[in-house]
């Protein structure tokens, strides 16, 4: 075999262009939905509809795909779903621009070395598999399950879960669980005993007044959040915005305060501070619901406006007028949870402080306040028996996710784990991982070049395929079963179906046909049911429908969530005291502060600038950074860094010209960005949109259009509590094009 | 016989985040070739830090009831439909470009086919009492497709009591958009 221990790895090796679908030979498939050739008013073709689910973000909304003449011409929000209820976000309507890229994966693609020099060469799935299957065993046998690991992100790797436990390996890792959900999901279950939810439970059409810190709310474009608060602005909802940037969210705003970035908690103590010493709290709720009030006092009781005033940059009158505000508005007013939570260290205890300021309203199940959804309570699918896992859970931070599955360990540890030589097989599923996982670059590139062997799934040739041993190619979310999505509460509990629309192109295929093929070749038999098919209409049936019926429409709706609280209603919330825990017991059983604390971050060196990012709606980073159709706009062709006009003028920086970034470690970007001069951020900082700047050439379209966010990352910063990393004590300055 | 329609727009900017779905739901629905929209969005911000207020508009063709394309068409390409909206008849445009002289709005392009090309309210679904497909995929229905001839209608409703304003009124093109301002209160 070609892979043996000699194999140095692991020059990043160019995929020919001869296995990639834009080739000559494939390029009568493509091309016509952007060269406008078809005519909406001049066609005549039959034109058939499929509803099925999104997968261009997280929320996954119901969609559904126009077929005419064999193709999808454009895409809808499905008026089924609850998510979508008609409507569609930009990303959504590019699914086109997805399905026909022509720089999609044609072929699995297997890593030979010869004469010297390394290549990709195109393989039979046959041969893909064997191999794969064949390097996993290896493994397995050589050093245990534990030297194994699957990153993933995206609704398809469900069925990989499910061959990997057969095989008695549970190292999964959604990097996600680092920046975003990670700190969110248990920042709420330390406190609530349940997760915020996504979509999150704010009940916001019904709001008067709600308090976002630093989001990217309808930039991240989640339908149906930018759905509830639209109908919330018509009646009436006052938005209050503390972010350094001028956000979109801020452009709606009653009120916008440039906050210093990296101050949120001593905002929000300042905040609890008024509450209390004003006596503008829900005194009856927080008596009998909740536990540790004492404590909070005790920690907050120091942080006067005053004294917030001086660590935020936002006047004292100000803090006291938006406390006394939201107490006026409670319980029809609340703290938004927000995305992407963890900026430093200390990101779990951020979103505590943003639940308990909710807590002291009282606005548990209260129209406008913080509810709790319902989901679609559908049986499990039958769970194949698997050999006993020597842990649960891999990950060493004491409060790391235990109900999660998606998860076991976060991704920084398997990079880690990997250095340390603990872990020596990658399963690599939609994770482009040098532009992804939050250690910077640099090391994700430095592990990448260490395992052993790297298997990765994926539709497009991004840069983490361009390290793989096998390349699997899957075809898109639009030519394939997954599971059922269903998760996620919400107003109207939902099973949503993913279902083909068009035949996979090229020589692509679904996830759950590729890991069958593995657990076939493992000799796992009957881990999956003969067909995707049956697998779903037997879960279907259990609930008194069929894959025939669901197919129609693309959901099964449950009754909707009874949202709000009785009179007199006991309530009881899953934490270890039955209460919400102003002061955490798990926190403080685990070494850490039971009340968030404020921690003062790293200042920017002189000349330097605290580099924060965001999203542009009509993209969703790695996702869709090669999708012509969304890329096509002015606005979505590069990022641009945001630098304040009294900042670009000491730099003597015009609006328009482009330099490069160099970082405090003295990384310089790898490409030059365009520079947007504008009063709409701190001059303390600077901003970006993630997700540009690609280095890779085979991505043709997003090949060096703009810069890396990831590659200026030098400095990353643990949450030792749930595992969580936070990037942004890294600051940058300008170097002008000679 | 039923009244004659007169299609217009009431664009509500309070809410409009500048997604731009309206702008991709277009250029599906109507192939709109690589490199031109037919509509697009205006996010604009005014005032100094910290004192900043924006405004995201999704633009296209204003369908004017007096409209300088139309007067300045020379082969009658360009003109008046039935249903209030403006359209242009392609067998005839020779791609003179006069039009797009004479347009206050910048609403319209050469198609590389040679026609010139523009929004046409799309009057192909509207005609099968479909709404547009901006106005229909809108996640924040800031975009609303009216009848301006329904006198007492949702477009009246819609904007009673709120500061609304037409574009570039001053040019007498008596533009069928209209928007709600960003700078209304909330719930105004």
């Amino acid at each position: 075999m070609s892979h043996g221990q000699d194999f140095s790895r692991r020059d990043f090796i160019k995929i020919s262009s001869l296995f990639l679908a834009g080739s000559a030979a494939m390029s009568t498939q493509i091309g016509r939905t952007f060269n406008g050739s078809g005519d909406a008013l001049a066609a005549t073709g039959e034109e058939r509809v499929v509803h099925s689910i999104c997968e261009h973000c997280f929320w996954r909304c119901g969609i559904a795909a126009h077929v005419r003449d064999g193709k999808i011409y454009k895409i809808t929000g499905s008026e089924h779903h609850p998510l979508s209820n008609g409507r569609l976000c930009p990303r959504g309507t590019g699914g086109i621009g997805q399905i026909y890229d022509p720089d999609r994966l044609a072929h699995p693609l297997i890593r030979e070395r010869k004469g010297g020099t390394t290549t990709y060469r195109k393989a039979s799935w046959d041969e893909a598999i064997t191999l794969t299957a064949e390097k996993l065993y290896q493994i397995k046998e050589k050093y245990g399950p534990e030297a194994i690991a699957m990153m993933h992100h995206g609704y398809g790797y469900t069925f990989f879960k499910q061959m990997f436990h057969a095989f008695g390996v549970n190292k999964f890792a959604k990097p996600s669980y680092d920046f975003c959900c990670g700190p969110r999901h248990q920042g709420y279950i330390l406190t609530y005993g349940h997760s915020a939810g996504t979509p999150e439970g704010i009940d916001i059409q019904n709001s008067r007044y709600v308090i976002f810190f630093g989001t990217h709310y309808g930039e991240n474009m989640h339908n149906t959040a930018v759905q509830e608060i639209a109908e919330g602005i018509r009646r009436g909802l006052k938005i209050v915005v503390f972010d350094p940037r001028f956000s979109t969210l801020a452009g709606k705003a009653e009120k916008w305060l440039p906050i210093k970035a990296g101050t949120d908690i001593a905002m929000m103590q300042a905040l609890m501070h008024v509450l209390i010493s004003e006596n503008l709290y829900d005194k009856e709720f927080v008596e009998e619901n909740t536990v540790g009030f004492n404590e909070l006092w005790d920690e907050v009781r120091e942080m006067t406006p005053e004294k917030a005033a001086t660590i935020t940059d936002i006047p004292a009158d100000d803090i006291r007028d938006i406390a006394r505000n939201f107490a006026r508005y409670a319980p029809a007013a609340a703290v938004h949870p927000g995305r992407r939570t963890q900026w430093y260290a200390d990101g779990t205890q951020r979103v505590r402080a943003i639940a308990i300021l909710n807590a002291l309203v009282g606005n548990y199940k209260m129209p406008g306040g913080v509810v709790k959804y319902q989901k679609y309570n559908i049986a499990k699918p039958d769970a194949h028996p698997h050999p006993h896992f020597e842990k649960e859970i891999w990950s060493k931070y004491p409060l790391f996710t235990d109900i999660k599955p998606e998860n076991t360990i976060a991704s920084h540890e398997i990079i880690q784990q990997t250095l340390q030589d603990e872990i020596k097989a990658w399963f690599v599923y939609g994770v482009n991982v040098p532009e992804t996982v939050t250690m910077g670059r640099k090391t994700a590139i430095e592990a990448m070049n260490k395992v052993e062997f790297l298997v990765a799934v994926d539709t497009l040739p991004m840069e983490v395929t361009g390290y793989a041993d096998v390349v699997l190619p899957e075809c898109t979310y639009l030519e394939r079963y997954d599971d059922l999505d269903a998760g996620r509460p919400y107003r109207t509990p939902f099973v949503a179906l993913r279902q083909p629309v068009v035949e996979p192109m090229f020589d692509s295929k679904p996830g759950n046909e590729i890991a069958r093929m593995m657990a076939e070749k493992l000799d796992l038999h009957g881990v999956f049911p003969d067909s995707v098919e049956t697998y779903l209409d037997n879960r279907l049936k259990k609930e008194g429908s069929s894959l025939e019926e669901v197919k129609k429409t693309g959901v099964l709706l449950g009754k909707p969530t009874d949202l709000y609280r009785k009179p007199g209603e006991k309530l009881k919330f899953k934490t270890p005291s039955g209460k919400i825990e102003l002061a955490s017991s798990k926190m403080k059983d685990a070494g850490f502060d039971a009340v968030p604390k404020y921690v003062a971050q790293d200042e920017a060196p002189n000349g330097y600038y605290r580099i924060l990012t965001g999203r542009k709606p009509m993209l969703t980073f790695g996702r869709t950074a090669n999708n012509r159709f969304l890329g096509d706009l002015p606005t979505a062709k590069e990022n641009e860094i945001w630098v304040n006009p009294d900042i670009a003028s000491q730099h003597r920086l015009e609006h328009g010209e482009y330099v490069h970034l160099k970082n405090q470690a003295g990384v310089v970007s790898e490409f030059p960005i365009k520079v947007k001069v504008t009063e709409r951020i701190r001059k303390d900082a600077v901003y970006m949109v993630h997700g540009f700047g690609h280095y890779f050439k085979k991505l043709n379209h997003a090949y060096a259009r703009g810069a890396s966010h990831n590659e200026l990352i030098s400095k990353s910063e643990i949450d030792t509590t749930v595992g969580a990393v936070g990037f942004q004590n890294n600051f940058v300055t300008f170097i002008k094009e000679a | 016989m039923a009244k004659q329609k007169n299609y217009g727009m009431v664009i509500d900017t309070r809410v409009c985040v500048g997604c731009s779905a309206c702008v991709y739901a277009c250029k599906s629905e109507n192939s709109v070739p690589d490199g031109y929209c037919r509509d697009w969005v205006i996010q604009e911000t005014n005032g100094t830090f910290p004192k900043l207020r924006m405004e995201n508009r999704s633009e296209r063709c204003q369908h004017c009831a007096n409209a300088p394309c139309v007067t300045y068409c020379p082969t009658g390409a360009s003109h008046y439909a039935e249903d209030g909206t403006v359209q242009i008849n392609r067998s005839r445009c020779t791609g003179c470009k006069a039009c797009i002289a004479a347009c206050p709005y910048d609403a319209r392009y050469v198609h590389p086919k040679g026609f010139v090309d523009k929004c046409s309210l799309c009057k192909h679904r509207t005609e099968q009492g479909l709404e547009t497909a901006c106005v229909s995929v809108c996640p924040t229905k800031s975009l609303n497709l009216v009848d301006l001839n329904e006198h007492e209608g949702t477009a009246q409703q819609m904007m009673n009591g709120k500061e609304v304003y037409r574009q570039k009124e001053h040019a007498g093109t008596n533009p069928s958009l209209y928007w709600i301002s960003a700078s209304n209160k909330p719930g105004a």
